[in-house]
């Protein structure tokens, strides 16, 4: 049997700038994981990343990952994309400069 | 140190025009990624986790101050304001922008500096025993050498798409400070009958099958020394697994065939290369040899740093432990700790880099080295000049006396920046570092390295640490495993597991339980925890790190 789908963002890296970026409802990109669209059906997760590869001249290397809705949208459930959406822990680099998001 | 020829420099110039072009055509959408990306590798342009990641080649680790201000400039103008220097005497640059780049490489030609074969399946930058040139055990400075190969395979035809990335390194001493066992080739100078050659090492190699090098050659003379390492290369570009990229390197390829068969390949491969090399690549090489001709050393009195050293005990401390021997008495080869207590191992700022820049061109006949272990070296310092030295590294955080000590830890990126990695390792260093500074126990405890990698990849070279921690994925969760009785030298050696790994909060109380038991059961203050190790063997470790293991079996 097919495992359960599990709800998604469509994620990715900047083309110029190399930052992890969401794809929003909107079919535009945003830099906050609590914005992006959380996806809960496996045939509209294809769809969105085909949505995403289409636009190589903005987007890098887009996935899908694994996220669950939280109180202000959508949440990590990997410690992988904490990091992404937050930035390194050695320095207050990344996305930590300039949206403050502590870990959960 | 080495001057570009104008060969070079034009050579240069059209490499970084024609990457700037690229980068103007996957902006504007002519290329894709999957057509670009091989293209920014070839030119050390990675896309990590955050952000892109610039990797610039310093080759064999050697800069002049020059030099080391542009590393200093590219940090400033075009990153966060500091360098990463990283286990294969690179720098790498953790945020610039994909426009920027072309900028960043352009500003790197001017001080002769570049970012080629810094990734891909090339022969990587080739590394060199930090000390060379200096140390007083060598037989011969190995530079000269490396400069003719990274010469040699930089753009090679030949070796351009191999089944994996191929990694040099070249010591001139028998004390081995350049991990030669560990890369695809080893090579060790020696002389034999007034003739210098090199000991060939071959199918070393950490990673997810870590391989202790096997020996080659014994010797080969340096006028055959070229042909007899494209004819080692040409033999495993040719049978070299390309199947399973985790079977690519050359140290599965030994390990397959067996040393025999593969020297016997070689020597056959050897003996139709070598009327290709018509000892045009040794006389280039005895040009390269007068561009590293020794400094004109000083001659001064020692009194004054006989005094200091005397007098005051933190400058005691410093010169006990970052000081190694230099070829000339008078004269000392500083290593400059840049993982200060809780700091990230191996990251310097641009402020830090211009004042070891400073230092060089003042006090250090304009030379630096970058370690493999990440740190910087002055390789040339007369010992009257090194109160002064001290006196402004401890200005700017850099007079950190823990070289070859617990807190002298090598670590990766990992996933702090690493897209590859599977766990954190930058942290679990500071937490350590940190950690024995509280206990003040580091210069008793001695000579002891750790070293951690945030993946099995191993670029943290986990397997050769005396301590190795290797940061996994269990489930989810980050894991740490241990492993004891690494060696990177002459006698070097694959650590032992030591059994489950540790979570994140937990690993750096096993490291304190690993320590306090090397404390116990050690015979004397002298005897090292890797010579302890080597004498009781795992068992009182594992008790100490796995109590609830003994409790049941008794």
């Amino acid at each position: 049997m097919a495992r359960a789908f599990t709800p998604k963002v469509v994620t990715a890296n900047d083309l110029l700038v190399g930052d992890v970026i969401y794809q929003t409802e909107d079919d535009s990109w945003t830099r906050e994981l609590s914005q992006a669209e959380l996806i809960t059906d496996e045939a509209h997760a294809q769809v969105r990343l085909l949505d995403a590869a289409r636009q190589a001249s903005k987007v890098v290397g887009a996935y899908l990952a694994d996220a669950v809705a939280g109180k202000n949208g959508p949440e990590p459930t990997h410690f992988r994309e904490d990091f992404r959406r937050t930035g390194p822990s050695n320095y207050a680099h990344g996305k930590q400069e300039t949206s403050p998001q502590p870990r959960a | 140190m080495y001057r570009y020829s104008e060969f070079d420099t034009a050579f240069l110039a059209e490499r970084n025009a024609q990457f700037r072009a690229q980068v103007e055509r996957r902006i504007d959408g002519s290329l894709t990624e999957d057509e670009f990306k091989p293209l920014r590798l070839m030119n050390g342009l990675y896309l990590q986790l955050h952000a892109y990641m610039l990797r610039v080649a310093i080759p064999y680790g050697t800069l002049n101050s020059a030099q080391m201000r542009q590393l200093a400039l590219l940090a400033e103008k075009w990153d966060k304001g500091y360098g990463h220097f990283t286990t294969r005497q690179n720098i790498q640059y953790n945020w610039p922008k994909l426009n920027d780049v072309p900028d960043m490489l352009d500003a790197l030609a001017e001080v002769g500096m570049h970012a080629i074969q810094t990734s891909g399946n090339t022969i990587r930058n080739v590394t060199a025993d930090h000390f060379a040139g200096a140390a007083a055990d060598e037989v011969a400075d190995p530079r000269p050498y490396a400069e003719l190969l990274r010469q040699w395979s930089t753009d090679h035809p030949e070796f351009q798409f191999m089944p994996r990335k191929f990694k040099i390194a070249i010591t001139g001493s028998e004390n081995d400070r350049a991990v030669i066992k560990a890369h695809d080739i080893g090579l060790q100078l020696v002389e034999r009958d007034g003739v210098l050659g090199a000991r060939v090492i071959v199918g070393g190699g950490l990673g997810r099958t870590p391989m202790i090098g096997k020996e080659l050659s014994e010797f080969v003379a340096f006028d055959d020394l070229l042909a007899y390492l494209e004819a080692t290369v040409s033999v495993w570009n040719q049978i070299g697994r390309r199947d399973n990229k985790y079977k690519a390197r050359i140290k599965i390829t030994v390990h397959e065939h067996g040393i025999d068969a593969i020297r016997a390949k070689v020597n056959e491969r050897f003996l139709k290369v070598r009327p290709q090399f018509k000892g045009a690549d040794m006389n280039l090489l005895e040009e390269i040899k007068g561009h590293f001709a020794p400094p004109a050393y000083r001659q001064a009195s020692v009194a004054s740093f006989e005094s200091a050293y005397t007098n005051d005990p933190v400058f005691r401390s410093w010169v006990d432990t970052n000081i190694a021997p230099h070829k000339n008495a008078d004269h000392a080869i500083v290593t400059i700790s840049i993982k200060k207590h809780g700091a990230t191992p191996g990251d310097a700022t641009a402020e830090q880099m211009r004042v070891m820049a400073g230092l060089a061109e003042e006090f250090a006949y304009d030379e630096l080295r970058i370690s493999h272990e990440q740190n910087v070296i002055l390789p040339h310092v007369h010992k009257s000049d090194l109160p002064a030295i001290h006196a402004k590294l401890k200005e700017h955080e850099l007079a950190t006396a823990n070289i070859g000590l617990i807190s002298d830890i090598i670590a990766c990126p990992g996933m702090d920046y690493c897209a590859l990695a599977t766990a954190r390792s930058i942290p679990v260093a500071q937490e350590i570092a940190t950690r024995f500074e509280n206990l003040k126990l580091e210069h008793d405890i001695g000579h002891l390295k750790i070293k951690i990698s945030g993946c099995i990849n191993a670029c943290g070279h986990h397997h050769v640490g005396h301590i190795g921690i290797l940061g996994l994925d269990r489930a989810g969760v980050e894991n740490y495993q241990i492993t004891l009785g690494g060696d990177a030298t002459e006698t070097a050696a694959i650590g032992d597991r030591t059994g489950p790994g540790f979570a994140y909060d937990e690993i750096v109380p096993a490291v304190e339980r690993i320590v306090d038991t090397y404390l116990n059961q050690r015979a004397s203050a002298e005897e090292t925890f890797l010579e302890t190790y080597r004498r009781v063997g795992m068992a009182p470790f594992k008790d100490a790190l796995y109590p609830e293991a003994r409790a049941n079996a008794a």
